[in-house]
């Protein structure tokens, strides 16, 4: 697990608490996060999940504990990390267009004008963003829309690191199924690794190589990693065929039902949290992973 | 009638209105009685002398015109053309008002990030506020020795307030995730304040600008009575003290045409610097 390409190490979050004393948000959470892979991270409301993704995006620091991307520790906002926020976060003030090649020719500094235009307007068509829409304030655009600026803004970075705090919390059903589709689209065939939030376990078992859950706060703890044993290139409807995918479903339900708030945790003074790793694969010829099924319920 | 779009209705109401204002006016001055024409009681006791009288919009078109017609003349100090006493009077709005948006939007900027910057300049600037800039007049008067200097500090320091108190509002208020969004690109300080705080602020601030030039073409009037010499302030001054209320009106008139001429160009920067969340 060192040698991850990311690796969150006794990472700890306090705030006061109004009263005088402090509460513990999480404390000494560790976990890794592998080169290419696409995360999620599930929990109930106020576990902590957005703090991390601050932590993780250097725009807050935590109490303590270490955050190392490719062997260094991060400090502060960088290029290399990626933020896809809940509110879009466009410049209102900016055409479509304008807000995404903001971030290009911040990133490419050296590049000519023109590179960072015809560069912008590639991603802007990858999600779905053509004609005379990118020359539109965000204003003037739908909140599918916005969002899809927001995210080919994050990827025309190309950052190594991607960070998205619940992007489609917004977003309808439907839209957001579009927007599902054109984010795996852009992020496959890239070796971007993804950490993305959401409320949503459909969309995390769609998305995700592995599904980090979260016990309640406050003291929450990262308390599983759910591998997504569901061969890729998925779609909504191929998935639910495959045998996997009610195992792992109900697992998800069942930890955000029940054992988030059982296993809602106290102060755990010194120990190191780690995961643990449930692989659920009821494919022939992976009978042996049986043992791994006992968080499941039977 | 129900035809007309809205606009123009409202133009035609204002047309009407106008009319009617002017006929109401005109008839209300009693023409004046020539000297034959007075009674022995009244030319014994003076009551019918040809006084100073309101003179009628149709003697205040006439005066326009001249005075419109030859706007730039000069002969002699007592006697400049309307244009070269406005001219006088937007030179120095302009200089003080410039003056005042060089501080007070880098100083706005200042106590809008920084909170200790805030507190600390906050007594001074609730002091120094509600002061009436003509106050200032004689201190200015005697430490910089110069009227014409005096006059400019007048509309500098009256000027500077509402851009000082909006900018820093303005920049204070800058929505959090925007300059998240400035951080994650790594941008630095000075880029942060031109690309991200300045955009969001900016109509704000127009409208802090837009507040001051009005202000100070309140003040430069008043001022210009008191320092003399030149100016839209000291040509209706004077032509009062000549009596010559046509010239007076006219003035009055001018100095609200110039006015207003003044915000709407500000107005022009404020549309353009407006954005829709
Ligand atoms: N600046 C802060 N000061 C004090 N407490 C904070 C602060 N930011 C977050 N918290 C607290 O930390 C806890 C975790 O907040 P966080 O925003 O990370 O939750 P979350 O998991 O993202 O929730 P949601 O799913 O609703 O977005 C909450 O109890 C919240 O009240
Ligand atoms: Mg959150």
């Amino acid at each position: 697990m060192a040698s991850s390409f990311l690796s969150i190490e006794r990472l700890t979050q306090r705030y006061p608490d109004g009263k005088g004393g402090e509460f513990t948000v999480f404390e000494n959470a560790s976990f890794g996060i592998e080169k290419g892979e696409f995360v999620c991270i599930l929990g109930h409301s106020g576990c902590g999940k957005s703090t991390i993704m601050n932590i993780l995006a250097g725009l807050s620091d935590p109490t303590s504990g270490v955050i190392k991307m490719d062997g260094q520790a991060i400090s502060g906002p960088s290029l290399d990390r990626g933020v896809v926020f809940q509110n879009y976060s466009l410049l209102p003030w900016l055409t479509t267009l304008k807000n995404v090649t903001f971030g290009v020719a911040a990133r490419f500094p050296q590049w000519t004008k023109q590179q960072v235009t015809d560069h912008s307007i590639a991603f802007l068509e990858k999600v779905g963003l053509t004609g005379d829409a990118i020359y539109r304030k965000p204003s003037q655009l739908s909140g599918g829309m916005r969002q899809r600026v927001s995210i080919a803004r994050a990827f025309a970075n190309e950052p190594k690191l991607l960070l998205l705090d619940e992007p489609f919390g917004a977003l309808d059903a439907l839209t957001r199924g579009t927007i599902q589709d054109e984010l795996i689209k852009v992020w496959s065939g890239t070796d971007q690794t993804v950490f993305m939030i959401t409320h949503d376990i459909d969309e995390a078992i769609l998305l995700a190589d592995r599904i980090l859950l979260m016990t309640n706060g406050p003291n929450a703890r990262v308390a599983e990693s759910v591998e997504i044993t569901l061969p890729r290139p998925r779609t909504r409807t191929t998935i639910v065929e495959h045998p996997n995918y009610y195992a792992i479903r109900n697992h998800l339900v069942q930890f955000l039902g029940e054992r988030s708030v059982l296993l809602a945790g106290e102060s755990v003074g010194d120990e190191t949290h780690r995961p643990e790793t449930v692989r659920i694969d009821k494919t022939e010829g992976a009978a042996d992973a049986e043992p791994l099924l006992r968080a499941v319920p039977k | 009638m129900e035809t007309l779009s809205e606009n123009k209705k409202a133009a035609l109401l204002s047309v009407l209105l106008l009319l009617v204002g002017l006929f109401v006016w005109e008839m209300s001055i009693p023409a004046q009685k020539t000297v034959e024409a007075l009674t022995e009681y009244e030319r014994l006791t003076g009551t019918g002398q040809p006084k100073a009288g309101v003179p009628p919009p149709s003697q205040v078109i006439a005066k326009a015109w001249e005075q419109l017609s030859n706007p730039f003349y000069d002969a002699g100090p007592n006697d400049k053309g309307i244009g070269i006493q406005i001219g006088y009077s937007i030179y120095r709005v302009l200089v003080g008002y410039l003056l005042a948006a060089l501080i007070a939007i880098p100083l706005g900027f200042l106590i809008g990030m920084s909170r200790v910057a805030h507190k600390a300049l906050n007594p001074f600037i609730q002091v120094l506020r509600p002061i009436s800039p003509l106050a200032w007049m004689p201190l200015a008067l005697f430490v910089i020795q110069d009227s014409e200097a005096s006059a400019i500090f007048v509309i500098f320091i009256c000027s500077i307030w509402p851009m000082l108190i909006n900018t820093a509002f303005g920049v204070a208020g800058v929505r959090e995730d925007w300059v998240n969004v400035a951080r994650t690109h790594e941008l630095g300080p000075l880029k942060t304040a031109f690309t991200v705080i300045l955009p969001a602020a900016a109509p704000t601030i127009v409208t802090g600008m837009r507040i001051s030039i009005g202000i100070a073409w309140l003040v430069i009037v008043a001022a210009e009575m008191l320092v003399g010499g030149t100016g839209i302030g000291y040509y209706v001054w004077n032509e009062w003290n000549n009596l010559d209320l046509t010239s007076v009106i006219f003035s009055i008139l001018m100095i609200g045409v110039v006015g207003m001429l003044l915000d709407a160009a500000l107005g022009l920067l404020q549309r353009r610097v407006a954005y829709v969340e």
